[in-house]
């Protein structure tokens, strides 16, 4: 049995409690949502914090998908499996079913959240890759207010984000668009295995001319987990192959992928490319309304 | 909707299929593990372990450890040192260090032991250790360990100046060159079986008592092989044999990593010594992965050679072994490397030769582990690799070439080049089978249609000849005991039965299967038959389950011995019936009086007739028991003819096992759910060995397999719905005609996927395991080494 360090354990009340926990137990303290990342590295001891502040009592205030005035809302304490199963999140956003459907197994998104997610910040984090491919904010409280951050500058880098030591996610806003379509495509070793290469696309069209779109990559490397290149070309662009070409050629090259145990970098890159392209198509045939 | 009331099948009186008794408890959370073991007073052991993979211990420094409130006996080499166990020895005469004294040989290799009061503080206690080393550079690549300026791994062996371990051939190498003179078509090629781990769900763990009024000391450890292991600490440690008592209780799978003696083991057992109390020591998934034994690691360069016709006529194989820092490997003492000389397969040759070089690498020990047969494994994937790349060679179907050339039935029993005795088999009859299965010829017609379109589907053959049953004594032993087995059985006066074995199950359904072996001879339910194994005070010695052995050696061991119940109730029934004993004629359960069926005794009549007061004939003893010691005759051969079918995505190089049709001959099914329950696992290892699972190491020594993120088995979504068939040639040899099974498909499955993707994409060889990267790399023309860190 792997076992963390010794740690010790308060539960918040409130989301208000949760912060002024953190104030209290300074920079060593850390939230505890689904535990399914903070857990294996303390088992690891690669984390060792010295206080876990649980907010799964949360859940009550920050367990939702809904949506609020024009933006798709995504509470923090949503679980993997509640977004998954969310017809409004389907409704708008296909991208965020086809992700959820390949992000570990049942059991861990039973339990896995959608904040404990992307403020885990893993370069291979799917859910990071597809709201920096829907231009998506995070709303992030501190004792000092409410602030809210586009997804540029949620990611600060591997495992670091805008999160403050004594701040908490609250949600993720993401803007509804009409006349889009999304996907989302993986390639994992084995099902419930993390990401060698995923590319989300969002394309927005108004008849044959993309309006607006969105590329966010997942393990390769690319600063915010997003190819703006590839979103350049695609902007104002007719939605045909050419153009995903185009598109796959500057995804595949607006990233650094590193060689590891999941494949080789040059790999890697193709995979990008590849990926963008496939999740181009889908994404297009959704906002045409011919895909299923 | 309606539901249909299925009627409760009846339990079989013998052979059938039968739900498994075990499950009972394992599907309601009662089986009981070692870690389930909880002793009064018991403290808890932790290891640490080397962070390099070579390096030399200039300095310990347990001072801080000791001064943990919690911590009860800190134990180093140097403790054991003055004990005479800091080394032990190994299955394959070499030794192994328990805790390290001079350096560490690999990563993960145990330096220290805590004993703490509970888990936790054992664990905490481990980062007060101070190790100073020396860092070596170590050697990772076994191609690299023979080079004359490679770092020496084993100076501790006095007068060793390189890495090598042994040289080993089978065959007849001037026959074998003759035939490849004498070759129309020779193909060669290199390949790796790269290093596997076994990875059980549970790991393991060993509880330690040593009663110091007593002298007994008590183990509770999962291990495959109690017997064997009792014997092993009264040579090693020179405790008194019949004052060590080792319990092996539910055992959550092995696949051969329980077989060896692992140093927590050893520390547990000091631990208790020095503490006067019970010791747990559980590994955990880390320590596992990293420092168990893992299987394969076979650098291979085969060499097969043909007539223009397609008839193969010679095969010739060089193998680099790579053994880990320490020779550790667990097999018959005259066969440094297993059963690999089988590696001619189910093919009718001229000649064949094999050399095996042993290489040690600054990597874990072991080396046989894993469902592999004693290497039949690696040999198996040999043999169907060539075969197919001869194929490639000659433009020829795979399935014809195999047909060409596989061995007809009236070849049996048959000598192979390398003196093996097939015993029985019929191998194109389960070959035909399992092409009908597969519907192989419209396979191909899919498979070219869809190549017009740029589809790429691929199908692979694959057609084994495993040798399991290890073994006649004359021939195998391990370290000096030899592989014969006891078992025992006794009928109580109300007719139930017990049988004792000496073999432990490890998920493979032993309280079933012996029970209904008994069943078969004796006519009693399975239901009444208890089966006891798993602990050496209560059973008869022999050298346990691994190899597929349990049922071809204790099996035979477990049907004589009723065999002889039978026997001895015939007596007394014709006592009871005061008939003579050869006027009784024997049916299921009852020996009754020929020609008057309606006079007869049941067994449990019989039963309590001869614990009662009847008279016995002249030298008849009371009860109803027998004992039989098993030594086989011969080893015993399943085969089998596996057809993958796998569609592969030429933009990702991702592999689907569409697929999987799996025709076993394994004689006889005793209990056809249970052996087709041990071929869908060993499936299931196949394509996770195929596609996923490795233990690559990157330069500097580190190992990049060590947790679940890294080291991948395969899931039910990478398992098709396995389509299993049976053809029955039952052994000449055993009694029950039965061959076993639990490895067959570990060692026939990986060459059919391995076979199916290099169709598919149509290349001639690539290594294990097929991920993705080496799918499209291979597509590329540049497919990488999968046992060192990717580049
Ligand atoms: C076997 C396995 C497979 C996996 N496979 C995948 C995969 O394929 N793809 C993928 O993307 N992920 C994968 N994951 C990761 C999984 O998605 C994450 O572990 C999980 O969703 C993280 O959420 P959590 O609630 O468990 O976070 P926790 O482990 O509880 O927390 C993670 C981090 O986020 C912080 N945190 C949590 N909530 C907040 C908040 N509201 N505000 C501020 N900080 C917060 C914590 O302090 C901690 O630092 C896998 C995990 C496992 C165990």
């Amino acid at each position: 049995m792997q076992t963390p360090a010794p740690v010790e354990y308060e539960r918040a009340a409130s989301v208000d409690d949760a912060i002024a926990l953190l104030e209290r137990h300074g920079p060593e303290a850390r939230l505890i949502a689904g535990g399914h990342s903070l857990l294996p590295m303390m088992k690891l001891r690669l984390a060792r914090p010295d206080v876990l502040i649980d907010i799964n009592d949360l859940a009550e205030e920050l367990a939702y998908v809904r949506i609020d005035g024009d933006d798709l809302c995504i509470g923090a304490m949503t679980r993997h499996r509640e977004l998954l199963e969310s017809p409004v999140a389907g409704e708008h956003y296909r991208i965020l079913h086809d992700a959820e459907r390949v992000i570990a197994d049942p059991v861990v998104r039973n339990r896995g959240t959608v904040g404990g997610s992307i403020c885990q910040a893993d370069p291979s984090e799917d859910l990071s890759a597809v709201f920096a491919t829907l231009g998506a904010r995070a709303v992030i409280r501190s004792s000092s207010g409410t602030r809210v951050v586009a997804m540029d500058d949620f990611h600060l880098g591997a495992y670091t984000t805008a999160v403050g030591p004594a701040e908490i996610l609250l949600e993720v806003r993401v803007p509804i668009r009409t006349g889009c379509g999304s996907a989302y495509e993986k390639v994992e070793r084995r099902a419930g295995d993390w990401a060698v290469v995923a590319v989300g696309a969002l394309v927005c069209l108004d008849g044959d001319r993309i309006t607006d779109a969105g590329v966010g990559l997942a393990a390769v490397g690319a600063e915010h987990f997003r190819s703006p290149a590839a979103e350049e070309i695609l902007r104002g662009a007719e939605p045909s192959e050419a153009t995903f070409d185009a598109a796959a050629v500057a995804a595949s090259a607006d990233c650094d992928p590193q060689s590891d145990q999941r494949g080789p970098a040059d790999y890697k890159r193709h995979l990008a490319g590849e990926l963008t392209r496939r999740a181009l198509r889908r994404a297009t045939a959704r906002a045409r309304g011919q895909e299923g | 909707m309606t539901t249909i009331e299925e009627p409760p099948a009846p339990t079989p009186m013998g052979f059938g299929r039968m739900k498994r008794k075990e499950d009972v408890r394992f599907i309601r959370g009662k089986g009981h593990y070692v870690d389930d073991v909880v002793l009064p007073g018991m403290l808890h052991g932790a290891v640490l372990r080397s962070t390099y993979a070579h390096a030399r211990i200039v300095r310990i420094d347990t001072s801080a450890a000791e001064a943990h409130p919690k911590v009860r006996a800190v134990i180093t080499g140097a403790t054991l040192e003055t004990l005479g166990l800091a080394w032990m020895p190994s299955l394959s005469h070499d030794v192994v260090a328990v805790l390290a004294t001079d350096k560490v040989r690999f990563q993960g290799q145990e330096v220290a032991f805590v004993v703490a009061d509970d888990h936790y503080s054992a664990r905490d206690a481990l980062e007060l250790i101070e190790v100073e080393y020396e860092p070596l550079p170590p050697v990772m690549d076994a191609r690299r360990a023979l080079e004359p300026d490679a770092p020496v791994i084993r100076d501790d062996v006095q007068g060793k100046t390189d890495n090598h371990i042994f040289d080993w051939d089978a065959g007849d190498e001037a026959a074998t060159d003759a035939a490849f003179a004498a070759a129309d078509v020779v193909v060669s090629q290199d390949m790796l079986y790269p290093r596997v781990h076994p990875a059980p769900m549970e790991t393991c763990g060993a509880v330690a008592d040593m009663d110091p009024v007593s002298g007994k000391l008590t183990i509770w450890c999962g291990t495959q092989a109690p017997h064997a292991h009792r014997t092993l600490y009264a040579l090693v440690a020179g405790l008194p044999e019949h004052k060590i008592r080792v319990i092996s209780p539910d055992i959550g799978g092995g696949f051969g990593n329980k077989v060896g003696i692992y140093p927590g083991y050893v520390c547990a057992i000091v631990g208790s010594i020095v503490t006067k109390r019970p010791v747990k020591w559980m590994e955990d998934r880390s320590e596992n992965l990293m420092s168990t034994s893992f299987a394969r690691d076979y650098h291979m360069h085969g060499e097969i050679a043909a007539t223009n016709d397609g008839k193969i006529t010679a095969l010739r194989v060089k193998v680099l072994a790579d053994h880990g820092a320490f020779n550790n490997t667990a097999q018959p003492t005259k066969f440094p490397a297993g059963f690999f000389h089988i590696f001619t397969g189910s093919y009718d040759l001229q000649a064949a030769h094999c050399e095996v070089t042993g290489v040690y690498t600054n990597k874990a020990p072991g080396g046989v582990a894993y469902a592999c047969s004693f290497r039949v494994t690696e040999a198996a994937y040999l043999v169907e690799r060539m075969v197919d790349c001869l194929a490639d060679e000659m433009g020829m179907d795979p399935a014809e070439l195999r047909l060409k050339n596989l061995l007809k039935p009236e070849q049996f029993p048959y000598t192979c080049p390398t003196g093996w005795e097939y015993d029985s088999g019929d191998y194109p009859r389960a070959l035909r089978l399992a092409l009908e299965m597969a519907g192989y010829d419209d396979l191909r017609k899919e498979q070219a249609d869809k190549r017009t379109r740029g589809e790429l589907m691929g199908i692979g053959i694959s057609f084994f000849t495993e040798t399991v049953g290890a073994g006649p004594r004359k021939h195998m032993d391990i370290l000096g005991l030899g592989m014969a087995d006891g078992a025992e059985v006794r009928v109580h006066p109300t007719g139930k039965a017990v049988v004792r074995l000496s073999c432990q199950s490890q998920g493979q359904g032993h309280e079933t299967t012996f029970a209904q072996i008994v069943a078969q001879e004796l006519g009693i339910s399975p239901d009444d038959i208890d089966v006891v194994h798993g602990d050496t005070d209560n059973t008869p010695f022999g050298l346990g389950t691994y190899g597929s052995r349990s049922t071809p050696v204790s099996g035979a061991a477990v049907a004589v011995a009723s065999r002889r119940v039978r026997d001895k109730a015939k007596i007394v029934a014709s006592a009871m019936l005061e008939v003579a004993v050869d006027d009784l004629e024997w049916e299921k359960g009852r020996w009754f009086v020929k020609g008057d069926p309606a006079a007869g005794k049941t067994i449990q009549e019989i039963a309590l007739a001869s614990h009662g007061s009847l008279e016995l004939p002249e030298g008849v003893e009371g009860h109803l028991d027998a004992s039989c010691v098993y030594d086989p005759p011969n080893l015993t051969y399943p085969f089998g003819a596996y057809i993958c079918v796998v569609d592969v995505d030429p933009g990702t190089g991702q592999v689907k096992v569409r697929r999987f049709i799996a025709v076993d001959d394994c004689g006889p099914r005793i209990n056809p759910m249970i052996v087709e329950g041990q071929i869908h696992g060993g499936l299931a290892d196949g394509v996770g060995m195929a596609l996923m699972e490795v233990i690559a190491f990157d330069e500097d020594g580190n190992c990049l397999g060590g947790s679940f993120m890294d080291y991948l088995l395969p899931t039910a979504l990478e398992c098709p719905s396995w389509e299993v068939g049976q053809t029955v040639t039952p052994s000449p040899h055993h009694p029950l005609g039965v061959k076993g099974v639990g490895e067959s498909a570990t060692v026939g499955s990986p060459a059919a996927v391995v076979n199916a993707v290099l169709d598919a994409i149509g290349v001639r060889h690539a290594d294990m395991p097929l991920t993705p990267a080496q799918v499209w790399r291979t597509m590329q023309g540049s497919p990488f080494r999968t046992d060192l860190a990717i580049e």
